[in-house]
């Protein structure tokens, strides 16, 4: 057989693969929205589930936790990352600790879950509660904001730390004045981004912030009181964890219904998100380097 | 007396001290906190073995999961568990592994600009669905499908290792789309010089060229799906036992751990039966990280 027949029919054959993954994929996630479409409604989102198939407490647990565990995770993201690509770049500890992280970033969500159980729920005996789901979520988020945000400083330029230092100014202030305004469009992608992993994570949740919603008070903002919605220590049940837990324990009447419509919610917001994190980026690098 | 400010430290020295302070807490943070992961995973893992005196050998060589006292006596194997976690992995592996490299392959050598602006996007939209909603899909769509064409139920392996294949697609595909990319272009260059066609160029100069990186792309995909739980948990049937075919209900470590580890009281032997579970997956996870550090050494791009 002559090496151009070949040439075409190999060709042919990747694109025949390519439209076929494609066309599966598009079907995949067109089948997800407009089954879910319907399920879809003010109502659904703004009553609870007991009076009937709303989720109104569990997307608030959902963003409770996710505005939580950034709080936690950023700063704790932000001085990692500096430390590793500014203060120690060469550095035997840096070295460690960049495999540390690497290590950390692979392990599986539930070890992380079944490690925040045992640490929070166990040892230090929080409970099932917001802040312990907020605390896992941060584990699970840190290794990989990390390595964003690194990522997101090593591309300014070492150019601006040697102009820092030739004109006497600390390091210090030619990070915070200097590289990090520069390296914010990155970062903030990489903050986006992982909030929408966050979002949809279960498996760190369901052993640490509970699998239960209580009926919260959006009046009550007394944090100690039990029904406040901002008692930190009462259980969250989240939307991914919501989806799990319909469909794994004695599946009720509407638990298809219900999950379709959850689904819906879930992928449209995390859709959001990753746009959101490109256009920022865009929209930013244009900015800078016009 | 004021002291002399030629002798003191400036505002700016005390702010620089300040600041790596800050930012080597935070690493610290982190390297704490692995640790941490593992001396507990590890200490509450060990106690079948040490306080319970379950051999390890029998743990890890016997496949009977018994842990009801219905004679007074636990039988605890893990390799049923462990086998079904592998054969699922490494079919979802096989099947998700040649489309990842045709797209990767279109992408970079074919189709670049279309590739780029429409194919990646919509390969890594599967990157952000939740593994729950994967789970809901292997339940009420895949399931029936099974139980109709092939039989049984419909939970088993085959339906976890096709929804992990979903799963772990988009990320063997970026992963190789960036090892492709990656390959000198003046390579390729040369071989069209020479005459070569498309597809010799791509098989014998990119692929050649992005081999071992293709390789870490995959091992990424295998620990991906390795360590998922819900998806798998939901589609796999949890019954602790060797699959007989495809379509049989069993039970993977990682299946095991999210269905049982809240019905069992701390400290009994079922408990800790559980945490050397999850110590084998740390374990392993670990492994695979040690596995790509190999690929990857001397190569400073990876």
């Amino acid at each position: 057989m002559n090496r151009y027949l070949i040439d075409r029919i190999c060709r042919w054959l990747i694109y025949a693969v390519v439209a076929a993954v494609v066309a599966l994929i598009l079907i995949f996630v067109g089948f997800l929205i407009t089954k879910g479409w319907s399920t879809v409604s003010w109502q659904f989102l703004t009553t609870t589930s007991d009076d009937g198939i709303g989720i109104r407490d569990q997307l608030f647990n959902s963003l409770y936790l996710l505005i939580l565990t950034l709080i936690l995770s950023c700063p704790i993201a932000l001085g990692s990352a500096i430390a590793l690509t500014i203060y120690g770049e060469k550095s035997r500890f840096a070295a460690v600790a960049k495999m540390a992280i690497q290590a950390l970033s692979s392990l599986p969500s539930i070890i992380i879950g079944l490690f925040g159980f045992l640490l929070l729920v166990l040892k230090f005996k929080i409970g099932f509660s917001v802040l312990s789901g907020a605390i896992a979520l941060t584990f699970f988020n840190l290794p990989i904001l990390t390595q964003s945000m690194s990522l997101a400083i090593a591309t300014v330029p070492s150019s601006r730390l040697n102009a820092g230092i030739s004109l006497g100014v600390s390091q210090w202030h030619t990070i915070t004045k200097v590289v990090l305004p520069e390296a914010i469009p990155g970062m903030i992608s990489g903050v986006v981004l992982s909030a929408g992993r966050v979002f949809g994570e279960a498996a760190a949740l369901i052993y640490t912030a509970g699998q239960s919603a209580p009926k919260l008070n959006y009046a009550n903002w007394n944090i100690f009181d039990g029904n406040s919605f901002l008692n930190p220590l009462r259980p969250a049940e989240t939307l991914a964890v919501h989806i799990w837990k319909l469909n794994t324990e004695s599946i009720g009447p509407n638990a298809e219904l219900i999950s379709r419509g959850t689904i819906v919610v879930l992928i449209i917001t995390i859709v959001a998100f990753n746009f959101l994190a490109r256009q920022l980026a865009n929209h930013w690098q244009h900015k800078i380097y016009r | 007396m004021k002291p002399n400010p030629l002798f003191t430290r400036s505002k700016e020295i005390r702010q620089d001290n300040w600041g790596r302070w800050l930012c080597y807490i935070s690493v610290s943070i982190l390297l704490l906190l692995v640790v941490t992961i593992i001396y507990f995973i590890s200490s509450k893992g060990i106690q079948t073995f040490t306080k319970n005196h379950v051999s390890v050998w029998s743990f890890l060589t016997t496949a009977d999961w018994n842990t009801g006292s219905l004679n007074g006596k636990a039988d605890l194997g893990a390799l049923a568990l462990m086998t079904t976690s592998f054969v699922t992995t490494m079919l979802a592996a096989a099947l998700a592994t040649p489309l990842a490299f045709v797209i990767g392959i279109y992408v970079v050598a074919l189709q670049p600009k279309f590739g780029q602006k429409f194919v990646q996007p919509i390969i890594e939209l599967l990157l952000g669905i939740p593994s729950v909603v994967y789970g809901f899909i292997g339940l009420t769509v895949l399931v029936p499908i099974i139980r109709r064409h092939f039989g049984g139920t419909g939970f088993g392996i085959l339906a976890g290792a096709l929804i992990l294949a979903l799963m772990i697609l988009p990320t063997i595909t970026s992963l190789a789309i960036e090892s492709m990319r990656s390959v000198d272009p003046s390579y390729q260059k040369f071989a069209y010089t020479l005459g070569c066609t498309r597809w010799q160029v791509i098989y014998h100069v990119i692929l050649r060229i992005s081999a071992k990186k293709l390789v870490v792309a995959v091992i990424y995909g295998v620990a991906r799906a390795f360590g998922e739980a819900l998806a798998v948990q939901m589609v796999i049937g949890n019954t602790v036992q060797f699959a007989t075919n495809l379509v049989s209900p069993t039970a993977t470590l990682t299946s095991k751990l999210t269905t049982d580890i809240g019905n069992t009281i701390d400290g009994t032997l079922p408990n800790n039966a559980l945490w050397t579970l999850a110590l084998i997956l740390l374990l392993i996870s670990l492994a695979f990280n040690l596995i790509v550090k190999g690929f990857t050494k001397g190569d400073r791009s990876a």
